[in-house]
């Protein structure tokens, strides 16, 4: 499978009469036309949209996701099938990618957990979405509304202006600043290349323990799920998206699915230092005969393909630490060479043990940091969204939000903070 | 300003003698002796050794509480802003003595204090957790290295900068988590790693996997008609409005709120606080999560004698294991108190 990312270059993003993007690599939004395309009576009473820029004075909060823009013209399906496109399976062909660009929703949910994103200050250095040129929605439900409903709304008009965004500037015309290929050949070719070198794959767990701690997959609620082969390219196209925004430091935004770093680097060592043969998707879910049903299945996967190594990748903490220790331990007893990453609950003081679990088999773990870390955030000169839950979203205390302005809160409440997917260069160490 | 320190030190550095005068006690001296000369030329005029206290080791181990208690008042009656211990190289009962008072200087004079030791000296594992010990050599020859990196993490703390890493300071792991950007992102080094296991070559974890406590059940309840029963949960139900403010993740306290006369835990008058689950159910029956209800009506059938009078709650999510194993250890040792027999702990 061999799935082209032409990537165009976004540097700025300021309203405009037509969805282009402009030769100084402003993108230019109709917003009418956006506002419209994402509307939905049914379930929001309002739908509005700003802009924010690295650099600027503006936080956004809660933050519930994070979307690229990207759109499909080129091989079979469309962008987040199963969600807003149908379901055929997707992963090869050409995407058109707004790289530097994110969508962000925003809005009360289900009254609190949900992120932060600062675009300057001390904020700014912890998510990836400072770095984003963003176009944020910002959701008011209907009155009455039951929660799942309005969560389900959200979550799709995200994903709406994100393919609407990265659709217009490839129909406005558009030549890609650069193109990256992506390809591994049928597992009957694949399994025989790079002869010497060791094989392996990725066990990609998703969060799914409910209601703003799920995952989708083409449109499958992923607690659904059987752990099942995926190809790296598909979630390139958004085959993965997020449906949770709890803690939101650790939670998988869909811009982190479809850029996942793991596949990234796993690509790049492909045909140097390793084989990399292909994506175990699993899930996390609550009760123990789950967690051992996935965990027993995916790992015989991994056997079936005859792996000598994976990289797992958790989502979340304290209860699924048991489901990512469970996959260590039995890759391990497998003969399957683990290396897990995670992240830290280690207390403010960084004095507390980091995990609810942990195996002697887990000798090789990289760490997203420690998020009880407290952090001060500076006032900012604009607000999107509503910042009156601060002292109640998960990393937030009594006496979070100051009069001022400014927020004191653990590094839990910013938005990818300590992504497990090891998308940014924080780390702990023990001092 | 000049900084005022005071030195502890043992009966061999002071120059009173060897063994034989390791049953001295506690004495005070103005300004330095021994290897606080060195430290003197080390502080130069940023800070003085106003005092030094002497505590023979001997006497030190066999009178710990008392000649620590003696040792910091002696310290304190130099109004010092900073103290310095040893350093104590190899010597064990000198390390476990410069530890324990430097972690009683710390704890009840609240000011800054750093100590010296081989890593191998018992006093470290003791105390290395609560204050700055910096690696020393096994040896009073070491002294040349230890005096300056010991003045200068003090002349850190007293200007209140930033204290670096272990690696960087030259003290020895508190074994406290801190976080660092690195150079690489995590998926790039989690790879790296991945590359180095397989081929066999060295790798180094971020994260060493800890040593868990197994608690051991306790034997089963064998009278339940006469049993005192409780109800703890980690689901966050709290009464309304959350009076106590429990965090929605990792909280730093528990609530503890009395149910007498409660026949339910209705949503009239209770909620969760907790952030880490759907509460769309717990809030609709907070029973479902603390099920006083079912209790009630077990305890007027007479399937056990009491419900007792208070329940315990807080938020089980991301709540580090230091801060549960506090609050486990506080209800515990209430609950045994007050003769509850037995505990359901419910959780989310």
């Amino acid at each position: 499978m061999k799935l082209e990312l032409m990537k165009v270059i976004v540097k700025s993003v300021s309203w405009g009469d037509r969805t282009e993007i402009l030769k100084d690599g402003t993108l230019k939004v109709n917003k009418k036309e956006l506002l419209e395309h994402v509307s939905d009576e049914e379930n929001l009473k309002s739908i509005d949209a700003e802009i924010a820029l690295p650099g600027e004075s503006v936080r956004i909060t809660p933050v519930k996701d994070a979307i690229q823009p990207r759109y499909k013209v080129e091989g079979g399906g469309q962008v987040f099938p199963g969600m807003v496109s149908d379901v055929e399976s997707v992963g090869e062909g050409k995407t058109i990618v707004l790289e530097g660009a994110a969508v962000i929703t925003c809005g009360r949910i289900v009254g609190f957990q949900e992120g932060i994103v600062d675009m300057s200050g001390k904020g700014a250095e912890y998510t990836p979405f400072s770095k984003t040129c963003n176009v944020v929605l910002v959701f008011e439900p209907k009155e009455g509304i039951e929660v799942y409903a309005y969560e389900k709304a959200c979550r799709l008009a995200g994903l709406k202006a994100a393919m609407y965004l990265a659709k217009c500037v490839h129909e406005a015309g558009v030549t890609p600043d650069k193109t990256e290929t992506f390809e591994i050949p049928p597992f009957a070719r694949s399994m025989k290349e790079f002869p010497g070198l060791p094989k392996v794959a990725y066990l990609y767990m998703l969060q799914t323990q409910g209601l703003l701690h799920d995952t989708y997959v083409y449109g499958v609620d992923a607690k659904r799920i059987l752990p099942t082969i995926i190809h790296p390219n598909e979630t390139m196209d958004g085959a993965i998206v997020s449906g949770n925004c709890v803690s939101a430091c650790d939670k998988n935004s869909t811009y982190v699915h479809q850029n996942n770093p793991v596949i990234r680097s796993l690509y790049e060592r492909h045909g140097k230092d390793i084989n990399f043969v292909g994506v175990i998707i699993t899930n996390e879910n609550v009760t123990l005969a789950d967690k051992r049903r996935s965990s027993s299945f995916a790992v015989k996967i991994a056997k079936m393909f005859g792996v000598d190594g994976v990289v797992i990748s958790e989502e979340g903490f304290g209860n699924p630490d048991a489901d990512l220790i469970m996959n260590c331990r039995r890759a391990e007893k497998a003969g399957v060479k683990t290396v897990l990453i995670t992240d830290e609950y280690a207390g403010r003081d960084g004095a507390s043990q980091s995990l609810a679990d942990a195996a002697q088999e887990a000798d090789a773990v990289v760490t997203a940091g420690n998020a009880n870390m407290i952090i001060d955030l500076s006032p900012m000169e604009k607000v999107i969204g509503f910042t009156e839950y601060v002292n109640v979203i998960a990393g937030g205390f009594d006496g979070s939000l100051k009069p001022d302005g400014s927020i004191e809160v653990e590094l839990q409440a910013i938005t990818g903070a300590t992504c497990e997917l090891g998308f940014n260069k924080l780390g702990a160490e023990t001092w | 300003m000049t900084y005022r320190i005071v030195h502890y030190i043992n009966q061999f550095f002071a120059g009173i003698g060897g063994e034989e005068k390791a049953g001295t006690g506690p004495e005070s001296k103005d300004g330095a002796i021994g290897p606080g000369m060195a430290f003197k030329a080390a502080f130069g005029s940023e800070a003085e050794i106003v005092g030094t206290v002497i505590c023979g080791d001997g006497y030190f181990a066999e009178n710990m509480d008392g000649a620590s208690e003696k040792i910091l008042k002696m310290i304190s009656d130099f109004s010092p802003d900073a103290v310095i211990a040893g350093p104590a190289f190899n010597a064990g009962r000198y390390g476990t003595a410069c530890g324990a008072v430097s972690e009683a200087v710390s704890k009840k004079l609240g000011i800054p204090v750093v100590t010296g030791m081989y890593p191998e000296n018992p006093g470290v594992d003791m105390y290395r957790k609560g204050i700055y010990i910096v690696e020393t050599s096994d040896s009073a020859r070491g002294i040349k290295d230890a005096v300056p990196a010991m003045a200068k993490l003090i002349m850190k703390l007293l200007r209140a900068e930033p204290v670096g890493s272990p690696a960087d300071e030259g003290y020895i792991e508190r074994g406290v988590r801190v976080n660092c950007f690195q150079d690489k992102i995590g998926a790039e080094r989690a790879v790296d790693m991945l590359v180095k296991k397989l081929k066999g070559e060295e790798f180094r974890t971020e994260y060493p996997m800890p040593v868990f406590d197994r608690v051991a059940p306790a034997e089963p309840i064998k009278d339940m008609k006469n049993a005192v029963i409780a109800l703890v949960t980690s689901g966050g139900i709290v009464p309304k409005g959350n009076p106590d403010h429990i965090e929605a993740s990792s909280a730093t306290k528990y609530g503890t709120y009395s149910i007498a006369g409660v026949q339910s835990a209705d949503e009239v008058a209770y909620a969760t606080a907790h952030g880490g689950y759907d509460p769309t159910y717990a809030n609709t029956d907070p029973n479902r999560v603390l099920p006083i209800d079912v209790l009630r009506e077990m305890e007027k059938n007479g399937e056990f004698k009491k419900l007792y009078d208070y329940f315990f709650t807080t938020v089980g999510n991301g709540t580090p294991v230091a801060n549960a194993k506090k609050f486990g250890t506080e209800i515990g040792a209430r609950l045994k108190k007050d003769g509850v027999d037995a505990v359901i702990l419910t959780s989310t």
